[in-house]
């Protein structure tokens, strides 16, 4: 026979008043105590904890430096404005060398040692590959900053995104059109011979070719060399475009021996400002580049046309009106590239207000949010201007801007639009479980 | 001390060496507990390596590319063809064999100097190869392998090389294997025989040894436990990249074997071990952690330039192999 006993109450219940009374003064107390008090708010007003991965030596330091500097700006303007869904952020910095190796190994360190909620911040593409299968394998969301077409192209796993900064196959892609119709349509192409200049040659051959253009030479150059004069004199003299993407620290050399080559006399030259990002134009053997052309993500140089958003990002990250910093004008920043940082920030704060995420038990929740993403709207937010992201791609789309060097300066003759860049593949990270 | 007696205390110190690893995985935190499967990983590598440099006596900066040979072996194979990753292993560690073998007929030609640069020039050959055939390898990006291509049923079990527990002892048993291996090796007449190219090799040739046919084996080995702990890496982490073939993987086991021990069986595990850890705590305090390593490899060259295990063995411990 089943007999129900009140839970509270009656003679037979299983608890009596006065127990209850006791119990609830007693967890009250609990509760007030110091320690408690932390436990018991936990949920609600617990730093968000987000795991830095910098670049803090290594090849990638230069860029590291400002990453970081933005990444702080971005994360006190945060913290100000009250927090992330009411959570105060936390920033956790780690360094990975620049190496894949130690970058998975920061991955983890982040997880299981200082428990934080997300990983961001990643940029040179081999940390990034190398450290997603870790980030996958923990279901850490890890949200990376550094153009590569790795998120993209589906090689990566569903917990890695990239929505602060345009992939390079957008970027070259979007350059095309507007070579062709003003520089000229016959290019010769000089790029490193490892992985980041194949992206180049692969995407810019085929979008010249798209618009009419041609290829005259692809000159790879590999990644031992340390002089480039020989590789000048096979440049095809119907060439109309020098397209250039060195990188790495030959490229002062590259220019000069360019400049040494060709004299007054030369085709058109464009180049990527990967090669002279964290670079001043004023640098001695840069003359050269006058009156050359550059892509750049984020105009270094504030012109006539800056938006308020721009002023506002300078002013809090540090960044005067030529791309230095405000304290030391020989100090360049990676101006194409940091602003990435601060709207990944942002990007994160919109995901976790829209999923709810209050614990790791989210995550899956968190990830459904940022694939439901369509577009950012410029702003502060987005200070480098509006985009649209691809929630299958896990990848954002963004104008790009073409500048002249005048006067060792550079000034921007060319915005393009978002759609300039787009592509089609087939990438859906939505279709792997959580 | 009678034989049995030192035979007693190599298998007490060796055997609870793999005891206390087998312990620690019960008692260390997440991220120690994963750092310490790369470590018994990495450490295999080392030992490999100190086949070579310990006890044959031939120093090379070339490692790197038997590391690699295993690493690209298992992992491309894994990628592009879907093997198992049984099979996946044991063709990265022929090909650590096989890539050894080839070189040796080569490079063992000569001695001392030109056998360092001969092999670091082999090395940065398949450094640039990797790069080269980006096609193929994404070359400096590199490749990764999905969680399921890392997986395989086995009996009805399903074996999950990302699962930690897993990968931990499996990794435990690939570094018990190279240090039973290793065991076997200098206690045996061949490994006596490579002693005695290290000490002497004129001499050793006068007793009738063929010296090249004993290095060319103790190179083959070498690149045997290179090629399996490359093959292991990529199975267990999940990333191929040319970083890995890149010199200073060449350098890192010659640091672990001199910081350990050079022609000890534990000093690989001891140098990798301690040598990832004065990183790990140097760079939690400062950014140019580097020279905090640095230091620690100069006074270590002058006071212990034994290493550790070897300065045991010569002030305390002599039985240590």
């Amino acid at each position: 026979m089943n007999q129900k006993t009140p839970l509270i109450g009656g003679k037979k219940s299983l608890i009596t008043r006065r127990s209850a009374l006791k119990t609830l003064s007693a967890a009250s107390a609990l509760a007030l105590s110091p320690g408690y008090v932390r436990y018991a708010q936990a949920q609600t007003s617990e730093p968000l904890r987000l795991g830095f991965q910098l670049h803090s030596t290594g090849i990638g330091a230069g860029y590291g430096r400002w990453y970081d500097r933005t990444t702080q700006a971005a994360a006190k303007l945060i913290n100000e404005a009250g927090g992330i869904a009411g959570r105060q952020i936390e920033i956790i910095t780690e360094d990975d060398g620049t190496d894949p190796k130690r970058g998975a190994e920061v991955v983890e360190k982040f997880a299981s040692q200082h428990k934080v909620d997300f990983v961001f911040g990643t940029l040179f593409s081999h940390v990034v590959i190398g450290s997603a299968p870790r980030a996958g394998e923990l279901k850490m969301p890890y949200f990376v900053v550094s153009e590569g077409y790795h998120v993209a192209s589906g090689m990566l796993n569903r917990y890695v995104f990239q929505p602060g900064i345009t992939d390079v196959r957008s970027q070259v892609s979007s350059m095309a059109p507007w070579i062709a119709g003003n520089l000229g349509k016959k290019v010769t192409m000089i790029f490193p011979d490892y992985a980041f200049g194949h992206d180049h040659r692969d995407f810019f051959s085929a979008a010249i070719e798209k618009q009419g253009g041609s290829i005259a030479a692809l000159l790879a150059i590999p990644p031992t060399e340390t002089s480039y004069t020989k590789y000048f004199p096979q440049i095809p003299a119907d060439t109309e475009v020098i397209y250039h993407v060195m990188v790495g620290p030959g490229v002062l050399t590259f220019v000069k021996e360019m400049g040494e080559h060709f004299g007054s006399k030369r085709p058109q030259i464009f180049g990527f400002i990967d090669s002279l990002e964290a670079v001043d134009l004023a640098s001695p053997g840069l003359e050269f580049l006058d009156g050359t052309y550059f892509w750049e993500a984020n105009p270094r140089y504030a012109g006539p046309d800056q938006t308020p958003e721009d002023k506002f990002f300078r002013e809090k990250v540090g960044v005067d009106q030529n791309g230095a910093s405000v304290d030391d004008p020989k100090d360049i920043s990676t101006y194409s590239h940091m602003f990435g940082c601060w709207e990944t920030l942002y990007t994160i704060k919109q995901a976790v207000e829209a999923s709810g995420y209050k614990s790791a038990a989210d995550k899956g929740a968190l990830i459904e949010a940022v694939e439901a993403m369509t577009a950012f709207p410029a702003g502060n937010e987005h200070p480098q201007g509006d985009k649209t992201f691809n929630g299958k791609r896990h990848q954002c789309y963004g104008h790009q801007y073409i500048s002249k060097v005048e006067g060792q300066k550079l000034s921007v003759v060319h915005k393009t639009s978002i759609e300039d860049g787009l592509y089609e593949n087939d990438t859906d990270y939505t279709k792997q479980p959580l | 001390m009678t034989g049995a007696d030192k035979r007693l205390r190599v298998l007490a110190l060796h055997g609870g060496l793999v005891l206390v690893l087998f312990a620690l995985q019960f008692l260390l935190p997440d991220y120690d507990h994963t750092n310490f499967t790369s470590i018994m990983v990495l450490a295999t590598y080392a030992m490999g390596y100190n086949i070579l440099v310990g006890y044959t006596g031939l120093l090379s900066l070339g490692h790197a590319m038997f590391f690699a040979a295993g690493l690209y072996g298992a992992g491309m194979g894994v990628y592009y063809f879907a093997l198992h990753p049984v099979l996946a292993f044991v063709i990265g560690s022929s090909a650590g064999l096989i890539l050894a073998a080839l070189i040796g007929l080569i490079a063992l030609r000569t001695t001392g100097v030109a056998f360092m640069i001969v092999t670091m020039m082999f090395a940065q050959a398949a450094f640039l190869v990797t790069l080269y055939f980006n096609d193929v390898t994404h070359g400096d990006e590199g490749l990764t392998l999905t969680q399921a291509a890392r997986g395989f049923d086995l009996l009805g079990w399903h074996v999950d090389l990302t699962n930690p527990a897993l990968r931990y002892n499996l990794a435990l048993s690939l570094f018990t294997g190279a240090l039973v291996l290793c065991l076997a090796l200098v206690r045996s007449p061949i490994g006596r025989v490579l002693i005695a190219i290290r000490e002497n090799e004129e001499r050793t040739r006068m007793l009738g040894y063929d010296a090249r046919h004993y290095k060319l084996l103790a190179l083959s080995l070498s690149g045997l436990l290179s090629g399996a702990a490359g093959a292991a890496y990529v199975l267990f982490f999940g990333y191929v990249g040319s970083s890995f073939a890149a010199i200073q993987y060449s350098i890192y086991p010659l640091l672990w074997v001199l910081l350990g021990g050079v022609g000890t069986v534990v000093g690989p595990i001891i140098g990798t071990l301690l040598m990832f850890y004065l990183i790990e705590i140097s760079r939690d305090h400062m950014s140019s952690y580097m020279i905090v390593v640095g230091i620690m490899l100069v006074l270590l060259v002058l006071w212990f330039p034994k290493g550790i295990a070897g300065t045991i063995r010569a002030r305390w411990w002599g039985w240590i192999p």
